[in-house]
């Protein structure tokens, strides 16, 4: 028989024909009623479901009373026999989705398709009825997908699954039962069937870590067929790989073989998702990443777009944690620059910038320079941000990067580009003293001709900052009052501010600054005249002020040494009392990472490779949590809180880990408890600590949790005195006792009587770097000779064989606790040696810089040299006593 | 994170003006028509210049992964969210293109496409089912899309015979007719 062919014999045979021209749906529906006539021309009405079709697909909407009349009419459609007229049928109900009271009038015929001798209609009734349908609908039905999922015809056990995972987000329970079924289906010799039962069985076991584990391992053994059901199996794999390397630490990978092994399949796509999954291993080894690495960068020659994409996407990456793997691909990354396709070359880009050495920066530069122009602004910030990485990293070769950075500010750009810009080069003059000259200069360029207000402003301000301390501070003088004459009124009064900045701070400018701030005066906007008149009268342009008070400078242009989040979060707090507000108690803990990442697009960026920000530290919501506890609120400020610590396996009854808050006088460890046994009730939950190896702590109070819930994590705290102020530390065994009441699972109500249990514990160490605090310094090196070599201590140590120099720099830094500063805690590629260097504050306030000079040999023997500056002798010490027990 | 199973977020076939031939969403981050039309434009616009006629090409934007292939007059287009496998979407991408290679019997552009548009809508449900992957075989997926008799199964040579006979016919009586 013909297949319907959709044809209006009409005679227009012109260039615009098309089959739907002039249609109205006012016309089509009612065309419509042909539904309704008693002998049904299957074609006529497959005709107007495609039209009905084609209406929706342009967009177009029905009326609630309009989808109702259509939808009666189609449901006529199941008196013919026509199967081509079935299938447009099956579509248009999908299409318009009835509400439940329509569903009934034809869930019968459904019913009647589902058991039909055809497959055909057996499979699309299964998929319709299974859309619309609601729970209790889904009971009557439930018998015939159970049967279908094992259906010797795929199509039907397909249709039967496929169904299955979407109705798990509605009837859970439901298609819980059906497990029996899936599993048989998984042994389908169909490929899409296996691949969607996998799926499936995989939705309804995935809050059960044992049964997925003893899934993926049973099928990794090889009854896998299909590709996609591969892709699946490496992804539930790297899964279970993740879940259970939290609680091993022998370092080990189960199933990596597995996943190695599927670098050699024939498909594609099971290579790049097996690759990827390696890739993503946290804490990947560079023997685990070597075989991978190297059946991407076979693909990154391939002739297909979409491979090259997949393996260079990857790659990019791999780079930002592990360049040093990736600076075998440099070369074929290299002829991927000129890529037809934008995106394969942004990411070629940016993977080169991460991983390229110091030599390769200027031919990279010009290449990159001719391919800048063709592309898109988002692309454009990712290469920006890549080559302030690349600048911090080579100190040395900032001429040339700078300049790359103010030719293409030059060039046209939206805001957001050039905002990038402009932050890269703050950053740059910042962290490089030599670039500074050039970056202001460069700056001082932009400002004249620019059409972003908030830019003008940004760079004044760092203007004023700067532009004082270079050694011809005059020069910069011209630019900033050019733009008192030609700009806005918030441009003017910034610019106000900078200048007055120049004079306070540069006494032979004083006069000539006087006299262009008395300019200001007569400005037609307000603030630019109170800005110029309040400077001019707290510099003394009168002489009545000679020598510059100090108060007074600082309260004009000292900067604010908190972090702004800390102080908002203060303010927030405080409430109106005598008392008046005071900075110094504001927490000076920096919340996420140094500066140079912070300027990271935040918002959510096009992916390339722009690292995730950082988790903000949850130190607000302790410090509100403590302070809500009137026995810990003698304590003081709270000082440092750490990360916590597991003190249990992974899938245990109870799931306990700890958070150590550090105080001058005191330590309290705070207990996070979970309780993953739904039929138990805890009840006065509370730890008991054991300090007998830690002798100058001293157990003042504890505050046990009253009821522990299922599923619902509880606190309970317990306080230690210890030395005001000094670094004590020590080991603690811990031992969790509770009265255990049990739950009827159907009521979820707990019985009268309960039994009292304890749970072993793991032990919880404080060390010294718990009263470290990471706060980084923006010039290390003028904080470094602004402290003094009065209470230097230099020492060196041996750290023997280590797997490369980088993780020899990440195991101190973690040891000592403190914040990399400048970007010294990333290693260049192949270097032999390496200086890092670190800031804090330790307990008691005292300030803490740190210089690490690394060196590594031929059997990877890293030694290393310790030089402590800080201001306190007996600190100093302690640090390297740190180093040297750790 | 990944998705626990690949997942195609639309399905789009658009004409060389960018204007809709069929197009099927099955994800919600295009809440609206307008959104769905903005996103439509976009990729369009974005992928228009490019030669994705031998190979299929492939873009990211807006955190979405796009693959696309070009015949004639139209352009079709396969999105996923960017942690997918592009494989796979490439897969989906070549299973559509080549199905309706077959069901137009080679003459794909946007006329027959239209005239044939029950064909591709039904070729589109066999694919994609809310999301989730139903077949990338694209003999498969045209066997289920034009044969009456259907068991899945049959091989597709014999269909196309016996449905170029049909049409055949039909066109012949057609003929006589007028």
């Amino acid at each position: 028989m013909a297949q319907p062919l959709v044809k209006k014999d009409d005679d227009q045979e012109d260039e615009e024909y098309s089959p739907f021209l002039g249609i109205e749906k006012g016309a089509v529906l009612q065309e419509a009623r042909v539904f309704n006539d008693p002998q049904l021309d299957a074609r006529r009405c497959s005709q107007v479901i495609t039209k009905l079709l084609y209406l929706l697909n342009q967009g177009e909407t029905f009326t609630k009373v309009e989808a109702t009349e259509v939808f009666f009419a189609v449901t006529k459609l199941f008196q013919s026999k026509d199967t081509g007229l079935r299938r447009m049928v099956y579509l248009m109900i999908k299409e318009i989705s009835p509400s439940a009271d329509e569903v009934i009038i034809v869930t019968s015929s459904l019913m009647k398709d589902m058991n039909s001798k055809t497959d055909m209609y057996r499979a699309n009734a299964i998929r319709v009825l299974c859309r619309i349908t609601d729970g209790t609908l889904l009971t009557q039905i439930e018998r015939y997908l159970k049967q279908a999922i094992v259906d010797k015809n795929p199509v039907v056990a397909s249709a039967a699954l496929v169904s299955g995972i979407h109705l798990l987000q509605t009837n859970p329970e439901i298609v819980k039962r059906w497990t029996n079924e899936v599993q048989e289906a998984i042994q389908s010799r169909a490929a899409l069937v296996q691949f969607h039962a996998l799926a499936l069985l995989h939705q309804i076991r995935q809050s059960d870590r044992l049964a997925v584990s003893k899934l993926v391992t049973s099928l990794t053994k090889g009854s896998v067929r299909s590709p996609l059901a591969q892709c699946l199996l490496i992804r539930y794999t790297s899964q279970v790989i993740r879940d259970s390397s939290m609680n091993s630490q022998t370092g080990e990978r189960p199933l990596s073989d597995y996943l190695e092994a599927c670098l050699r399949h024939k498909a594609d796509m099971v290579i790049v998702e097996a690759a990827r999954a390696i890739t993503e291993f946290s804490g990947v080894t560079s023997r685990e990443l070597t075989p991978a690495i190297t059946v991407l960068q076979l693909f990154l020659s391939s002739s297909k777009p979409v491979l090259r994409f997949a393996a260079v996407r990857t790659l990019n990456k791999v780079a930002m944690t592990h360049p040093l793997a990736v600076t075998n691909c440099n070369i074929d990354m290299e002829s991927l620059i000129s890529d037809q396709n934008r995106s394969i070359a942004t990411l070629a880009i940016t993977t080169l910038l991460k991983t390229g050495n110091e030599s390769s920066v200027d031919r990279l530069m010009k290449q990159i320079s001719n391919f800048m122009s063709d592309i898109a602004d988002e692309f454009k910030i990712v290469v920006v941000d890549a080559i302030r990485s690349l600048c911090l990293k080579f100190p040395l070769k900032h001429r040339s990067l700078m300049n790359f950075l103010s030719n293409i500010l030059r060039e046209e750009g939206g805001f957001e580009y050039k905002k990038a810009i402009i932050d890269s080069i703050v950053i740059l003059i910042r962290d490089i003293p030599e670039a500074k000259e050039t970056g202001l200069f460069q700056l001082c360029e932009f400002i004249e001709d620019c059409e972003f207000t908030y830019l003008s402003t940004q760079v004044l301000h760092f203007l004023g900052n700067e532009g004082p301390k270079t050694s011809d501070p005059s020069k910069y003088i011209r630019y900033i009052y050019n733009r008192v004459i030609l700009e806005n009124a918030t441009v003017r009064a910034a610019a106000v501010s900078t200048l007055a900045k120049f004079g306070s701070i540069v006494e032979s400018l004083k006069p000539r600054i006087f006299v262009l701030l008395r300019r200001c005066l007569f400005d037609s906007d307000d603030e630019v005249r109170d800005r110029a008149t309040l400077y001019l009268n707290t510099l003394g342009w009168d002489g009545s002020v000679g020598e510059i008070d100090k108060g007074v400078k600082e309260f004009l242009f000292g900067a604010l040494d908190v972090p702004l989040v800390n102080l908002e979060a203060s303010l927030r707090s405080y409430e109106p009392s005598e008392e008046p507000f005071d900075l110094s108690a504001v927490p000076k803990e920096v919340k996420s990472q140094p500066l140079t990442e912070k300027k990271a697009p935040s918002k959510k960026p096009p992916s390339f490779g722009v690292s995730a920000n950082g988790p903000t530290s949850p130190i607000d919501a302790y410090e509100k949590l403590l302070s809500s506890i009137p026995e810990f609120s003698s304590f003081g400020q709270l000082f440092k809180s750490s990360a916590p610590v597991e003190l249990t396996e992974a899938e245990t009854e109870y799931a306990v880990n700890v958070v150590k808050h550090i105080f001058s006088g005191h330590i309290v460890f705070q207990y996070n408890c979970t309780n993953t046994i739904p039929e138990q009730l805890l009840e006065n939950v509370v730890v008991i600590v054991d300090a007998s190896d830690a002798e100058e702590f001293a157990e003042v109070t504890s505050k046990p949790l009253k009821t522990l819930p299922y599923d619902s994590p509880g606190q309970t705290f317990v306080a230690f005195k210890k030395p005001d102020g000094l670094p004590s530390t020590g080991r603690f065994s811990n031992l969790l006792k509770f009265i255990v009441k049990e739950v009827d699972p159907a009521t979820g109500e707990a019985e009268e009587e309960g039994v009292e249990d304890e749970y072993q514990l793991e032990d919880l160490e404080v060390v010294a770097a718990d009263y470290m605090l990471r706060v980084s310094v923006l010039n290390f090196k003028n904080a470094w000779e602004s402290m003094g070599p009065d209470y230097e201590r230099i020492d060196e140590y041996g750290l023997g064989v280590r797997e490369s120099l980088a993780e020899a720099v990440t195991a101190v830094i973690n040891i000592l606790g403190m914040q990399p500063c400048e970007g010294t805690d990333v290693v260049p590629n192949n270097a032999r040696s390496h200086t890092c260097l670190l800031s804090g504050v330790f307990i008691g306030n005292v300030k803490v810089l740190v210089r690490l000079s690394f060196g590594i040999d031929g059997p990877k023997q890293v030694a290393m040299k310790l030089a402590v500056r800080s201001e306190d002798e007996a600190i100093s010490d302690a640090i390297h006593e740190i180093v040297a027990n750790g | 994170m990944q998705e626990p199973y690949p997942s195609v977020k639309n399905i789009l076939l658009l004409d060389s003006e960018g204007k809709r031939v069929a197009v099927k969403y099955y994800a919600d981050d295009w809440p609206t028509q307008a959104a769905k039309l903005a996103f439509e434009k976009s990729v369009f616009t974005k992928t228009q210049k490019t030669n994705a006629r031998t190979e299929a090409e492939i873009a990211m934007f807006d955190g979405y992964i796009v693959v696309y292939k070009f015949i004639q007059d139209l352009h079709f287009f396969v999105t996923g969210g960017d942690n997918e496998n592009e494989l796979i979407l490439a897969t989906v991408l070549q299973g559509f293109f080549d199905a309706v290679g077959l069901i137009l019997r080679n003459n794909v552009d946007k006329r027959t496409a239209l005239e044939n548009l029950d064909l591709i809508l039904l070729c589109l449900d066999e694919i994609i089912d809310g999301g989730i992957i139903l077949e990338t075989e694209a003999s498969v997926i045209a066997g289920k899309t034009t044969s009456d008799s259907l068991d899945g199964m049959s091989s597709l040579s014999e269909q196309t015979i016996s449905q170029a006979l049909a049409t055949a016919r039909e066109h012949l009586a057609r003929s006589l007719l007028k």
